[in-house]
């Protein structure tokens, strides 16, 4: 069954606590979501595998913390979708403002559009699938998980980067501190073409990308510093 | 902790103050671009609800005459002695038209020394804007307050710019609030915070630029006019403001026949652009965007960092 919500007619606290309600149960249903029109927090904090389809254009905050659920924007999101999403799927059919997937532990996040600065900042273990370019400072500090980025990256790519792992398959305008390219075993081009089928791009090939990781300069502890401490 | 302070700070600039720009394309919307932009800033309230302020470009005077918005200290100021005074010194034909604590004065010159002469003559009042098209309106209070103040939704014009101000830096006053004037038919309003401000201030005030507060925003519209005075193009001045103004801002500049839109290199505070057939408009927000007619199917880009955008009619 559809269940349909008009935020024409109602508000999101609203549309929330009815998305809500079924948390830490195994609903499936789906739910539809008409005119957005920018607000914030639409579809946040769900915590079942609900399917959701939101009609248009959002705000900050988009299905943040999401857990289970499967969400899909047709539109644009602003600041932070997904931000600190646990598991599930976050489509958006269109573009993403800053800090899309921040923080995020597990799930999936694509964006068929691009993806301004900061995507995938302190990413915890999601993947992030960006068909288009990222903005500057992408996966800042990114602990874990896949960033894909089937575009170009902006400045400071994977500045202070942990253990995520980054593929472009377009230009890098500069890596930041600690980020440099790596070779790319079987093990990373099975692990791309997973990701890749699994956002749905079939007509790019694996070999197309480069990949990126941290140095482990700035964050490991090194012997020959031992004399400092 | 330092990343988790970073996120936050992210976080915390990106959500004080709301700006929001509107350049109409058709006659329709030039015929309703008072009731747009009143739309547009009501949508920004969150953002920015301690005082708002608007510039409107709309009934240009006649060539070798002057339009001027002064400010009063309140609605029952005698704006009939300023104006006997006025026509005593300068010899020349006034007209006056008062909207709440605002008066728009046509001037039958250009205007030069009369700048001075209210520094001297009526301290009390604040010209907020000069040129031939211009008219900067500000005040204290929820933006739809203000708005309704001013009657903004029976204007009509070519383009508009408006401004949702959450005092970070300086006190709640009118004089706080934005636009800035930056020179002739020039404005600015800010969404951020800059933090070299007061060594600017220094400088510029040294090069005769006067300042009427010590916010930082009025900083950087005394810098872009001091600029464009010493011969830089606007975007030349911009391009200069990229160098020199440290800090987080978006700014988006009134223009004469447009508006510009300039976002510092890191980029925190946020922006949107549309275009439509109609219009072409600018928030912090795609909410303040989503009340404009076809902005279901307006072209929507986030402006690139330190990247100048500009449209022009």
């Amino acid at each position: 069954m559809m269940n349909t919500i008009d935020l024409e007619n109602s508000d999101v606290t609203e549309l929330n606590q009815k998305l809500h309600d079924v948390n830490g149960t195994k609903d499936k249903s789906e739910w539809q979501i008409l005119n957005p029109k920018g607000r914030h927090n639409v579809a946040v904090g769900i915590d079942a595998p609900l399917k959701v389809k939101i009609d248009g254009h959002v705000g900050y905050y988009c299905a943040g913390m999401n857990k289970h659920a499967n969400v899909t924007v047709k539109g644009n999101v602003g600041p932070g979708v997904a931000e600190n999403m646990m598991s599930g799927i976050v489509h958006v059919t269109g573009s993403a403002s800053q800090y899309a997937g921040a923080t995020a532990h597990g799930g999936l996040l694509i964006i068929d559009g691009d993806a301004s600065s900061r995507c995938g900042i302190s990413m915890k273990g999601v993947d992030i699938l960006v068909k288009g370019s990222v903005g500057h400072m992408s996966a800042f500090m990114a602990q874990s998980g896949r960033l894909v980025i089937c575009g170009d990256a902006g400045d400071a790519l994977g500045d202070s980067l942990y253990e995520a792992h980054i593929y472009v398959r377009g230009k890098i305008a500069s890596l930041g501190a600690d980020c440099i390219e790596k070779p790319i075993k079987s093990k990373h081009q099975k692990e791309l073409g997973k990701l890749l089928k699994d956002a749905g791009v079939n007509d790019i090939d694996v070999s197309e990308f480069r990949r990126y990781g941290s140095a482990r300069k700035l964050y490991n502890f090194d012997v020959d510093n031992v004399d400092v401490y | 902790m330092a990343i988790s302070y970073c996120y936050l700070l992210i976080l915390r600039v990106d959500i004080l103050c709301g700006i929001v720009g509107l350049f109409a394309k058709s006659p329709s919307i030039e015929q309703s671009l008072g009731a747009h932009i009143t739309n547009m800033l009501t949508e920004m309230t969150e953002r920015g609800p301690d005082s708002a302020g608007f510039a409107i470009y709309r009934k240009p005077v006649e060539q070798g005459r002057t339009k001027l918005t002064i400010l009063a200290p309140s609605e029952s100021y005698d704006w009939h002695e300023m104006k006997r005074q006025l026509t005593k010194r300068f010899e020349c034909e006034i007209s006056c038209e008062v909207h709440a604590n605002h008066a728009v004065l046509t001037l039958g010159f250009d205007g030069a020394g009369v700048y001075d002469w209210f520094y001297e003559n009526f301290p009390e009042l604040y010209i907020n804007s000069s040129g031939s098209t211009i008219e900067i309106y500000k005040d204290k209070g929820l933006p739809i307050n203000v708005l309704n103040r001013f009657e903004v939704e029976k204007l009509q014009g070519t383009h508009a710019l408006g401004h949702s101000r959450m005092a970070t830096e300086s006190a709640v006053t009118i004089q706080h609030s934005h636009p800035f004037s930056t020179g002739q038919d020039l404005c600015l309003v800010h969404n951020g915070s800059l933090s070299n401000h007061n060594i600017l201030r220094e400088n510029l005030q040294k090069q005769g630029i006067i300042f009427r507060t010590d916010n930082d925003s009025e900083v950087a519209a005394g810098y872009l006019m001091h600029r464009m005075r010493e011969g830089d193009s606007l975007d030349e001045a911009l391009e200069r403001a990229l160098v020199e103004l440290d800090g987080f801002y978006t700014f988006a500049i009134g223009t004469r026949d447009g508006f510009a839109v300039l976002r510092d290199p890191v980029a925190c505070k946020p922006a949107i652009m549309a275009e439509t057939d109609e219009w072409v408009a600018m928030a912090s927000e795609y909410r303040a965007i989503a009340v404009l007619p076809g902005a279901d199917n307006a072209e929507c880009w986030e402006p690139e960092p330190a990247k100048i955008y500009s449209w022009s009619h």
